[in-house]
């Protein structure tokens, strides 16, 4: 019986809690996307270098706070100053909006030539963070690092194996939950949140009975601003700071929200676990697994790992590839552009 | 019968203008390391190094009837092949250097000793390049080391395994020319000597998460992990989510891991972890820390490499009466190996007046050099422990 329980618990050290963890943190990024692609109808490759910048930012004030002896532990200072660095993007993104891509809304420019812009405002960005803060690992997480440690786990089960629970990863998956929740509600229920969907579904329909598109273009930034900062810090919480990896991620957060459907919000949060735990998945390697999992002493010779680790971004591609023939809508049914 | 004469008269009047030039020669040393790029961090200090042995030669005037001695610096970018041999050939050409100092990684290296070096007949004395496959390249017997390949930091890591009693260790490294052959150094080694690598992985630099590399390393299971990376690297994302994850307790740590910052970075879950650095207790190493001191740098990594790689170049000189590099190829071995008087750092104008009178020297510099093979430093480690959340030096080996 041990066994069978050591197994789960493996797997869970290894595969589930880390893809639950990184599904999160993709899903909120992919839900920014999602977003802006929905409403504003173009694909904002800015994304994760907003989300770089929203870091950013967020570290700085939690580096001044820590400077004043502040702190709320055990949980990590950032997310006390997790308000001032959304208040700086949403001000960064504002801005964005008004020196480029307003221009281009008013010349009613196709979705390609947005997109083209929003590639121009990445590298801006791009360069702007690493000047700011450096191209450097910057650490910012304190208070208390675990929930549950794997050997206080093994101590108390006295299984051979045991589970770590990192706070950041708790906190990553209850933010997301929230986060959902919140943003379900405000696009359902609210009248801001009515009146996004009505402009998204027809631009001039929504101009015709009395809903201010530049009132729209303005909340969609905002909300895009708090998410992209929200997942970058959990992101950075969880794993390191660094410009460059923040770049990187945009191909799996646009993985997801493609295979989820692009504009379909609940397609991107299932798509950003999809990913994730395709990757998560695909890349372990079963050998201990399989020892504890099949009855007896027999453990396989390799590592029974289907594709080795260097490839995790190949499975994202493949994921990407795989929907755009099968459903190029998505799974959920979203919108081609 | 007049013309003969003449033409006798040109030649004798050519040899003197010839025996003045000597007299007020001015040599040039290349100074060629990466001073942008992955190490910029180290190099500024490499080359303080190599230039306080030319600027001490240089005073002492006692090389070849008191040439003066100056260095050029080149920058290898550490990275980009290309640059680096560009570099080269301007310095080689244009400022008419005689000898290289450098390169520094063992890519750029490679290119350089090839393309340049090779084909200009110019010496090379590299204080750090590491690679293994550069002790049998082909180098008309032009190209040196005072840095050891990491060939034999695999050895002396096998060695510190086998004390500890370790009989099986997972393998991760980072994907590079470094990483690769250190890897493999350590695999062979180990594994001759009877131990079991359960898994020898790559892992790339520059990433966000490491968990699920450290998950194949814990499928395949080991008493400890050996991580042939760099400290500010992949390498300590490696320790942490091993550490995270309980997968491993204990680290084995190769020279690019050993760094003042990453026991301070990880905290105490590292004490009770080791590794190799290269490094030195002769008296040689004391020295020339306080030597580096007085001259405004710090002894750090390949520091005394660099001192060494551009002694050896000048006393080869010295010995064979020449700074032509095809002349004096063959006496770097002679000065740096016995037999002969101990020549340690701040004693090279000593060391240039025996060699002028006619004896030898066997020059320990600041790193023990002991050059062995083709022409590379044997190799001396340090072996640390991490304790109390510090580097210690456990021995010498």
């Amino acid at each position: 019986m041990d066994d069978i329980f050591n197994a789960l618990i493996l797997l869970s050290n290894f595969v589930i809690v880390p893809g639950m963890a990184y599904g999160s943190q993709l899903a909120i990024g992919a839900l920014g996307v999602t977003l802006v692609f929905g409403i504003l109808r173009f694909s904002n490759f800015a994304h994760g270098d907003t989300m770089a910048f929203g870091t950013m930012a967020t570290i700085l004030f939690t580096w001044l706070l820590q400077g004043w002896g502040v702190s709320i532990k055990p949980l990590p200072t950032a997310l006390l100053a997790l308000p001032f660095g959304i208040a700086c993007t949403v001000a960064l993104l504002l801005l964005t909006d008004r020196w480029i891509y307003r221009f281009y809304r008013r010349q009613r420019a196709a979705p390609i030539v947005f997109l083209i812009a929003s590639v121009g405002v990445m590298f801006i960005l791009n360069g702007l963070v690493r000047f700011i803060i450096g191209p450097n690992d910057q650490r910012f997480a304190d208070g208390e690092r675990f929930i549950m440690k794997a050997r206080e786990f093994k101590r108390l089960t006295g299984l051979s194996e045991g589970v770590a629970f990192k706070t950041s990863q708790g906190l990553t998956i209850l933010t997301a939950l929230i986060v959902a929740i919140v943003l379900f509600w405000f696009l359902n229920r609210t009248r801001a949140g009515k009146s996004m969907r009505a402009y998204s579904d027809n631009e001039d329909l929504a101009l015709l009975s009395g809903i201010n598109p530049e009132r729209v273009v303005l909340i969609t930034w905002t909300i895009t601003a708090a998410l992209a900062t929200i997942a970058g810090v959990l992101y950075g919480l969880d794993k390191s700071f660094k410009p460059f990896t923040y770049f990187q991620l945009l191909l799996p957060i646009f993985a997801s929200a493609i295979v989820g459907g692009l504009g379909n919000p609940l397609g991107a949060i299932a798509g950003g676990f999809v990913v994730a735990f395709s990757e998560v998945t695909i890349t372990y390697a079963y050998r201990k697994f399989l020892a504890y999992a099949i009855p007896g002493d027999w453990a396989p010779e390799g590592l029974v790992q289907l594709l080795s680790t260097d490839y995790k971004f190949a499975v994202s591609f493949l994921i990407l590839v795989l929907v755009l023939l099968l459903r190029p809508t998505g799974i959920f049914g979203g919108r081609t552009a | 019968m007049k013309r003969i004469l003449f033409a006798t008269a040109m030649a004798a009047l050519a040899s003197t203008a010839m025996g003045a030039m000597v007299q007020a020669e001015t040599i040039k040393l290349g100074v060629i390391l990466g001073y942008t790029g992955p190490i910029e961090s180290l190099t500024p200090d490499m080359a303080a190094g190599a230039e306080l042995a030319i600027k001490e030669v240089s005073k002492s005037g006692a090389l070849l009837g008191g040439a003066k001695v100056i260095a050029v610096r080149g920058d290898t970018t550490c990275i980009d092949s290309a640059a680096a041999i560009a570099t080269t050939e301007r310095l080689v050409t244009s400022d008419r250097i005689n000898a290289i100092v450098g390169g520094d990684c063992s890519g750029v290296t490679t290119a350089m000793l090839q393309n340049v070096a090779l084909a200009n007949g110019i010496v090379m004395v590299s204080p750090s390049a590491t690679s293994p496959a550069l002790s049998t390249i082909k180098d008309n017997g032009l190209f040196f080391r005072t840095a050891p390949s990491d060939a034999r930091q695999g050895q002396v890591l096998t060695a510190v395994l086998q004390d500890k009693g370790v009989k099986s260790a997972a393998l991760t490294y980072t994907n590079n020319d470094y990483g690769k052959g250190l890897a493999n150094s350590i695999k062979t080694n180990f594994e001759k000597a009877g131990g079991k690598i359960t898994i020898s992985a790559a892992h790339e630099d520059g990433k966000g998460d490491y968990t699920a590399e450290v998950g194949a390393l814990a499928a395949a299971g080991g008493e400890v992990l050996i991580v042939a990376g760099y400290l500010n690297q992949g390498g300590k994302g490696i320790i942490q989510a091993a550490l995270d994850t309980g997968a491993f307790e204990t680290f084995v740590l190769p020279d690019g891991m050993i760094g003042d910052s990453l026991p301070k970075d990880i905290g105490s879950d590292l004490n009770g972890s080791y590794g190799t650095v290269p490094g030195t207790d002769s008296p040689g190493a004391i020295k020339f820390s306080e030597m580096a001191k007085a001259a405004g740098f710090k002894a750090g990594p390949f520091t005394s490499e660099s001192y060494d790689a551009a002694a050896l170049i000048m006393l080869a000189m010295q010995a064979a009466g020449s700074s032509q590099s095809k002349m004096f190829k063959d006496k770097i071995m002679g000065v740096a190996n016995a037999p002969g008087i101990k020549i340690y750092p701040g004693e090279l104008a000593k060391a240039l007046k025996i060699l002028k009178d006619g004896g030898e020297i066997d020059y320990v510099g600041a790193s023990a050099v002991e050059l062995i093979g083709a022409g590379e430093s044997a190799g001396n480690y340090r072996e640390i422990l991490v304790s109390g959340g510090k580097n210690t030096t456990a021995r010498f080996r």
